[in-house]
């Protein structure tokens, strides 16, 4: 493991978004995590867990109005909350970089696919424009891309879903970022092309150092391609193992019950899935409680009344960190969640019972 | 193309099947020109897929998007019309029926949508949402057995009584994919489409629905056609899975059989790229790469349209001679030239670069003359462009 300092740390991050007339929510509360050079660590979470704030919090994209943002981000020992916009200009696409969920919206529908990829280069590295547009044939010969003397004069329209992925990780690739953020690159992917997309993000770590942090809902791209593995919920981490700990013994009953919630490729036909109660509506403010505990089988009484911390998990030493009070027994894991599961998700459905549709 | 033969018809003589689906074609003109519509080509949607589905059983498709998938499942209904062949419900050709008759057919079968808040009218509460399809098809009886039945139908789909005064935006995704399913089974249909039944939803919440799918198939004794992207979730749920690529079923299998022993090359390719989230399973495994993106329908390969992928690729007949399906084993049915050879070990696979030298396209993407079809690839997921 890499034992090199971080590229990325990042301390108590809060996010909170606030509207006139409402009150103010925050999305992401008191999270904390580093990445070391040419390390991957995954932030997992379905909708709404605030992962996605979480990177633009740290790439500096929120806007500025209605949102307050605390807590510490160091990019190579350097504050990025509170620096200047020029600052983080300078670093965003030079030192640091970001890769979107959705090519097409991320890429400019009216510039050439050249443009876009030569306009970090004239912006963060001292080259002239013919200079720019031979480093951009070959990054985008890098990420796989045919053609792409071709390909440069082309629009984003003109490229398939993959290619403008490709092209997007080439733009961020352009200056060698040291911290490369990718937000479910391959969620809008068919599975063929995403198996080449994760592909060449894993090469990209091996083979240049570069810091990532992968973003995702999929269990099954964080087991193929993370090191460490954060799991968020309700704005907070809940748990955070190294990938093989984490997906042998899940500890979080929320983790427990996202493994056993999705079908797997290599398990037979009939097993019953064994769903989290409710959705993620069903939550309780963490100041109240343990916001999972709402859908949660282990819930007891104490899970409420008091933010439930996040603690080295006494079971497995200092490289483990769990927030719950009743966690997943390892020898419950396998079997036990499918008896008390089942029957509940039987009678409760949706979980609509306990909380009702609209709250 | 050739008739494929129907795979279930030829295999054990059990009770007529459900839905038989006879080299069904879909083919959407391409037009260009300012003034005059010219008809420059067609998307080959779907290009002579046949296909039976026995009562009560579930049949998955599976496939990446454009591979015409949602299409044929909107060619069995008749949601868009069948450039050729023959759809067979109950033993009643679909294409016959027009008017009244279609109308009344449809109540048999019916759909279950990818994206619950773009199928729902936002301006409907749940009751009326539910009664709707009843009034439409003068079931239902007076306003009291109609409240009856929205109360049992929401019973069934495990949501809350309260729930018929609220409107589609009060719920959360998966609890509104549950409506969906409602309205879909308000009818008492015999064969239920879902398209995508859970792509748009959480991953904790999908195993609700998927759930709650197999417990309405054994209460209501309803036969499902599946078509999916994920294969884990259609082997979860499938009795039979077939997957199709660029308009054609390449394989077709029961889901144990498909899943142990993949025989087509695009098969084993598909489960070789799907993330399996247990990393131990991911060291291990062994990963077949494709070269390039899907060709395009309008203008799809010639011989085995899997060729220009492919990493078991001959020299002989893959590129000129268009395979048929055939039965390896029990059910087990395949449209590959090598199958056995593959299959045994005989054959060796080539690494995604070879394949792309010798196909003289990039490693990891398609032919470049493709891309202009490209955005017509990708629309055929869309609702479709009719003309």
């Amino acid at each position: 493991m890499p034992t090199s300092a971080p590229v990325l740390e990042v301390e108590d991050l809060a996010v909170t978004f606030s509207r006139k007339g409402e009150t103010p929510t925050r999305a992401v509360d008191g999270v904390s995590f580093s990445v070391a050079p040419g390390e991957t660590i995954g932030l997992v979470g379905e909708s709404g867990c605030g992962k996605s704030v979480t990177s633009l919090a740290v790439m500096g994209l929120l806007p500025p109005r209605g949102v307050r943002v605390s807590g510490s981000v160091r990019l190579d020992g350097q504050e990025l909350i509170g620096a200047s916009d020029r600052m983080l200009r300078r670093l965003r696409g030079a030192d640091m970089a970001m890769v979107f969920q959705d090519p097409l919206s991320s890429l400019n529908p009216t510039l050439a696919i050249g443009t876009q990829v030569t306009e970090v280069l004239l912006e963060h590295r001292d080259l002239d424009r013919k200079q720019a547009s031979a480093e951009a044939v070959d990054l985008l010969d890098r990420v796989g891309i045919p053609d792409p003397g071709r390909r440069l004069k082309e629009y984003p329209h003109q490229l398939s879903g993959g290619m403008r992925q490709r092209a997007l990780i080439a733009m961020a690739l352009a200056c060698s970022p040291r911290l490369l953020i990718a937000d479910e690159p391959t969620t809008a992917l068919d599975v063929t092309i995403q198996a080449q997309i994760l592909e060449l993000l894993r090469e990209l770590v091996v083979g240049s150092g570069t810091a990532l942090v992968m973003i995702t809902h999929d269990l099954g791209v964080v087991a193929g391609l993370c090191d460490r593995v954060h799991v968020m919920y309700a704005g907070k981490i809940i748990e955070s193992a190294e990938r093989h700990e984490l997906f042998a013994r899940p500890r979080h009953p929320y983790t427990g019950g996202l493994l056993h919630s999705v079908p797997r490729l290599d398990a037979g036909r009939g097993a019953r899935l064994t769903p989290i109660r409710g959705s993620a509506r069903d939550t309780i403010p963490w100041s109240q409680g343990c916001a999972f505990a709402p859908r949660c089988d282990n819930a007891e009484d104490d899970c409420l009344g008091d933010t439930v911390p996040l603690e080295v998990d006494p079971a497995y030493g200092t490289d483990r960190e769990l927030r719950c009070r009743h966690p997943l027994q390892p020898a419950r894991v396998g079997a036990g969640t499918s008896g008390a599961g089942v029957a509940r998700a039987a009678t409760g459905g949706s979980g609509a019972t306990a909380s009702g549709p609209g709250r | 193309m050739s008739a494929v033969p129907t795979p279930a018809a030829e295999g054990a003589p059990r009770s007529a099947p459900l839905l038989r689906v006879s080299d069904l074609q879909v083919h959407f003109p391409i037009k260009r020109g300012l003034f005059f519509d010219r008809t420059v080509g067609h998307v080959r949607a779907v290009d002579g897929v046949s296909l039976a589905i026995d009562r009560g059983s579930t049949y998955g498709l599976v496939g990446e998007s454009g591979c015409g998938k949602s299409t044929l499942g909107r060619a069995v209904l008749r949601l868009v019309e069948p450039t050729a062949g023959r759809v067979d419900f109950d033993g009643t050709d679909v294409a016959s029926l027009s008017g009244e008759s279609l109308r009344k057919m449809r109540r048999r079968m019916q759909m279950v949508f990818q994206d619950p808040m773009g199928s729902l009218d936002p301006r409907q509460d749940v009751e009326s949402l539910l009664t709707e399809p009843l009034r439409a098809h003068g079931l239902g009886g007076g306003r009291k057995e109609l409240a009856d039945r929205v109360g049992q139908l929401l019973d069934a789909v495990g949501l809350p009584a309260a729930a018929r005064r609220r409107y589609p935006h009060e719920f959360s995704g998966g609890q509104r994919q549950r409506i969906g399913i409602a309205r879909a089974v308000a009818l008492e249909p015999d064969l239920l489409i879902a398209d995508e039944p859970v792509s748009a939803l959480d991953v904790s919440v999908q195993a609700q629905v998927l759930n709650l799918l197999e417990e309405l198939q054994e209460r209501l004794d309803l036969t499902y056609l599946v078509i999916a992207h994920d294969l884990a979730v259609v082997r979860h749920i499938s009795d039979v899975v077939g997957v199709m690529y660029l308009g054609s079923l390449v394989e077709q299998a029961p889901a144990d059989a498909l899943y142990d022993e993949p025989l087509h090359p695009y098969t084993r390719a598909l489960m070789s790229a799907v993330p399996v989230p247990d990393p131990v399973v991911e060291q291990r495994r062994e990963r077949i790469l494709l070269a390039g993106d899907l060709p395009s329908p309008a203008d799809p390969p010639s011989g085995c349209r899997f060729h220009t992928r492919c990493p078991w690729r001959q020299e002989t007949r893959c590129d000129d001679e268009v395979p048929v399906l055939r039965e390896l084993g029990a059910g087990h049915w395949v449209s590959c030239h090598w199958a056995e050879e593959i299959r045994d070990g005989v054959l060796a696979p080539k690494s995604a670069e070879e394949v792309a030298a010798t196909q003289g396209v990039s490693v990891r993407a398609g032919a470049g003359a493709l891309a202009e079809t490209d955005a017509l690839v990708q629309g055929v997921d869309q609702p479709i462009e009719r003309t």
